[in-house]
């Protein structure tokens, strides 16, 4: 599915420009993006550094384990192949809880942990597992009860209310949330069955 | 009122993550700097195993924007969604959200400024921002960082999470604002 996609996207936007006669658009776009996508790499470095240190002293206090066992109950029903204790749990509840609470540039290093953590649990190393696919479901569908992003922007626009976007977002996304906790069940018995 | 304690408590969030981690880590006799750094030390190897999965799917994207060709879409989707009740002026919105962080919150920025943050369409499109995410970042960036290339069914996941917080802002925002 990804391979049309990506395949759509790119002859689609160079077609239409051609169309348009505006074949430069294409060159200057494809090399602009090339660089911004190293841009925010090497921007990440720093990020990531910083939030699997701190990560890295969380773990060694047996914080994160602790927040793992508070919310067991929910863990082994989502993601019943990962082993208890697997430290792969502690990473994907950071990330899940830095997503809830809108803390976009932490959500990342813990996300990317949480994937080298379950990478190590995989059969198939070129291939997606199950529990990869519930987090990453998980993670884009997340519950979020501050958007302060949005709120920011809000607010610097002169809103008289900025936050009163915050119910309807906490349902957006609690909905979501459950949408994707059904979807992925039915997913699972589809590919599983696939399996044989 | 509200308004302020949100943005104070998202104000005081990571210092507040950066104050009570380490101590709490010192009070129970971890080593807290070593400690930090050897955690650190992974983030380079990560961040530079992503470069070529940013790139692929950036330079897709940046075409598939710059030329036009979003907007075409966007157009060609304009009938069936206002069937729904989606009104024209987000949709736009809807189609980057999934693509591009930064453009996304560039088109809700602008939808925001020009309809008023208070209008209809500003709070719809606040909501859309807030409660969908940029999927095929995180599908590229998660997956690339271990290796992955058959992504199997979470794209579909992945999607139909931003769809399903798609439609319920629309639903909500109706009953709510609208």
């Amino acid at each position: 599915m990804v391979n049309i996609i990506w395949l759509l996207m790119l002859l689609a936007g160079i077609f239409v420009a051609g169309y348009n006669g505006r074949i430069e658009v294409v060159t200057a776009a494809s090399l602009e993006a090339a660089q911004t996508a190293v841009t925010l790499a090497f921007e990440l470095i720093g990020l990531m550094a910083m939030w699997l240190g701190l990560l890295k002293i969380a773990e060694e206090a047996g914080l994160v384990g602790l927040l793992a066992r508070l919310l067991r109950p929910f863990t082994r029903y989502l993601f019943p192949e990962i082993p208890r204790d697997h430290p792969a749990i502690g990473s994907i509840i950071m990330n899940l809880s830095a997503n809830i609470l809108g803390l976009g540039n932490a959500a990342t290093p813990f996300g990317l942990k949480a994937m080298q953590e379950l990478q190590t649990l995989n059969p198939r190393p070129q291939e997606a597992t199950p529990a990869m696919c519930t987090f990453l479901g998980l993670n884009t569908g997340c519950l979020t009860i501050i958007p302060a992003t949005i709120i920011g922007i809000r607010a610097a626009a002169n809103s008289t209310d900025p936050t009163v976007i915050v119910g309807p977002t906490i349902l957006a996304t609690g909905f979501s949330m459950i949408t994707v906790v059904v979807a992925d069940h039915f997913f699972r018995r589809i590919y599983n069955g696939r399996r044989g | 009122m509200v308004t302020e304690l949100i943005l104070e408590v998202s104000r005081w969030a990571i210092p507040t993550v950066l104050f009570f981690i380490p101590l709490y880590g010192y009070l129970r006799g971890v080593p807290v700097y070593e400690t930090f750094v050897a955690g650190a030390e992974d983030g380079f190897k990560v961040a530079v195993k992503i470069i070529p999965f940013l790139v692929g799917m950036l330079v897709a994207i940046g075409v598939f924007r710059a030329s036009g060709a979003m907007d075409l879409f966007a157009r060609a989707l304009n009938p069936v969604l206002h069937l729904v009740g989606v009104p024209g002026e987000v949709l736009p919105l809807a189609i980057m959200r999934p693509l591009s962080g930064g453009g996304a919150l560039g088109i809700a920025a602008e939808l925001i400024g020009s309809y008023g943050p208070d209008s209809f369409i500003g709070r719809l499109a606040s909501v859309m921002q807030g409660s969908t995410d940029t999927t095929f970042y995180v599908l590229t960036v998660y997956f690339g960082s271990v290796g992955v290339r058959r992504y199997r069914y979470a794209l579909a996941l992945g999607l139909l999470a931003d769809m399903s917080s798609l439609i319920a802002a629309i639903f909500i925002c109706r009953l709510m604002f609208g």
